[in-house]
C-alpha cells in the first residue's frame, strides 16, 4: 500500500492523499475532549448506580430507561 | 482543524441521540414496561430490602415512569450520543490518513463498523444489557466494573489489531493483513472473555422471549447511533478535511 507522496498528475491531485492530522495537534483536544465525554457517560451509565457522587436516586432514576436500553448495568 | 471536527462529532450525536431515541421509544420500551410489570409482580409478596433506589419502583417514585420513558430516555441517549460523538470525532482525528489512502467518508464508515463490534457487540456477547428485574442488585459494582473493564480490554485489543495490520500489511497484503487482526482480536478477546466472570441472573419465571427481545432493541439503539456515525459524520468531517486543493487552484 504505498501512498505517493507527491500528486504526479492532475488526476491524482484531484484526489487528493488523505492528509493525517499530527498526533500533536489532537491529543490536547483528545485530553479534553477525553475528560467531558468519559464524565457524561459515567453520568449516564453508573452514577447512582455502582458508586454515586451526588446522594439520592435521582439522577439514575432520571436517565433509568436509557441506561437499561444503552446495555449499561443499572442496578 | 480539531475543534471544528468534534464540534461535527457532538453535532451527529445530537442526531445519532434523536434517531436512538425513536428507536428506543418504539422498540426497547414495550419491553422495559414488560419487565417492570413482572419485577412489580413477583415483588409484592415479600418486599425487597431498598438497594439504594431500585426499591422505590413501585412506592414512592422519585421520577415518574412517564417522565422516565420519554424526557429522561432522550436525555440518557442523548447526552450519549453526544459523548460518544466527541471520542468518536478524536477517533476519526487518529485514524484519518493512517490507513492508506482511504478517504474521510470511508474511515469514518469503518470506525463506525469497528467501533460497534468492539465497543458494543463483544463486550454485549459477554455482558448483555439487562432489562429491569434482572441482576441481583447486591453485584451491581462488580458487574459494573467488569462491563467498562472489558470494553476498555476490547478498545484495547482493537487498537493493537489495527497496529498490527498495519505493520503485517507490506509482508502479507493488505487483505490478508486485515485478516490475520481480526482473527487475532476475535481470539485475544474470546479468551478474556472466558477468563472473566459473569454474575448472570435472570430470576425464575422471567419471560424469555421479553428478555429476547429487549436486548435486540438494546443491540438496535446502538445499531442507529453508530450508523448515524458511520454515514453522516463521514459527510461532515469531509467538508473539514478534505480541502479543496484543486478547486483553489483551477
Amino acid at each position: 500500500m504505498a501512498t505517493a507522496a507527491v500528486p504526479t498528475s492532475p488526476a491524482a491531485s484531484a484526489e487528493p492523499v488523505p492528509v493525517r492530522i499530527p498526533v500533536r495537534e489532537v491529543l490536547p483536544w483528545a485530553l479534553f475532549m477525553g475528560v467531558l465525554a468519559l464524565f457524561m457517560i459515567y453520568f449516564v451509565g453508573a452514577e447512582q448506580g455502582a458508586t454515586a457522587m451526588f446522594s439520592g436516586t435521582g439522577v439514575h432514576e432520571f436517565v433509568h430507561d436509557g441506561r437499561h436500553l444503552l446495555a449499561f448495568p443499572c442496578h | 482543524m480539531m475543534r471544528k471536527l468534534l464540534v461535527r462529532g457532538m453535532l451527529t450525536g445530537i442526531a445519532a441521540g434523536l434517531l436512538a431515541w425513536v428507536f428506543a421509544y418504539v422498540f426497547g420500551e414495550p419491553e422495559v414496561r414488560n419487565a417492570i410489570s413482572f419485577e412489580e409482580a413477583n415483588s409484592a409478596p415479600e418486599p425487597m430490602p431498598d438497594h439504594g433506589g431500585h426499591g422505590g419502583h413501585e412506592e414512592e417514585e422519585v421520577v415518574s415512569r412517564d417522565v422516565q420513558s420519554t424526557l429522561g430516555l432522550l436525555t440518557g441517549v442523548g447526552v450519549y450520543g453526544i459523548a460518544v460523538g466527541g471520542l468518536f470525532a478524536l477517533a476519526f482525528a487518529f485514524t484519518y490518513g493512517r490507513l492508506g489512502a482511504v478517504r474521510a467518508r470511508a474511515t469514518a464508515g469503518i470506525l463506525a463498523a469497528v467501533g460497534y463490534v468492539a465497543v458494543i457487540l463483544v463486550p454485549f456477547i459477554k455482558y448483555p444489557a439487562q432489562p429491569p428485574a434482572v441482576g441481583a442488585p447486591d453485584t451491581i459494582g462488580k458487574r459494573t466494573a467488569l462491563y467498562f473493564g472489558f470494553i476498555a480490554i476490547s478498545i484495547g485489543l482493537a487498537i493493537v489489531a489495527a497496529y498490527a495490520a498495519r505493520q503485517l500489511a507490506p509482508r502479507l497484503g493488505g487483505a490478508n493483513a486485515i485478516l490475520a487482526a481480526i482473527g487475532g482480536y476475535i481470539v485475544a478477546a474470546a479468551l478474556i472473555a472466558v477468563a472473566l466472570p459473569s454474575p448472570e441472573s435472570v430470576p425464575e419465571g422471567f419471560d424469555g422471549t421479553v428478555l429476547w427481545r429487549f436486548r435486540i432493541a438494546a443491540l438496535g439503539v446502538q445499531a442507529v447511533i453508530w450508523a448515524t456515525f458511520g454515514i453522516l459524520f463521514g459527510v461532515l468531517a469531509k467538508k473539514v478535511v478534505e480541502r479543496p486543493q484543486v478547486a483553489l487552484a483551477a
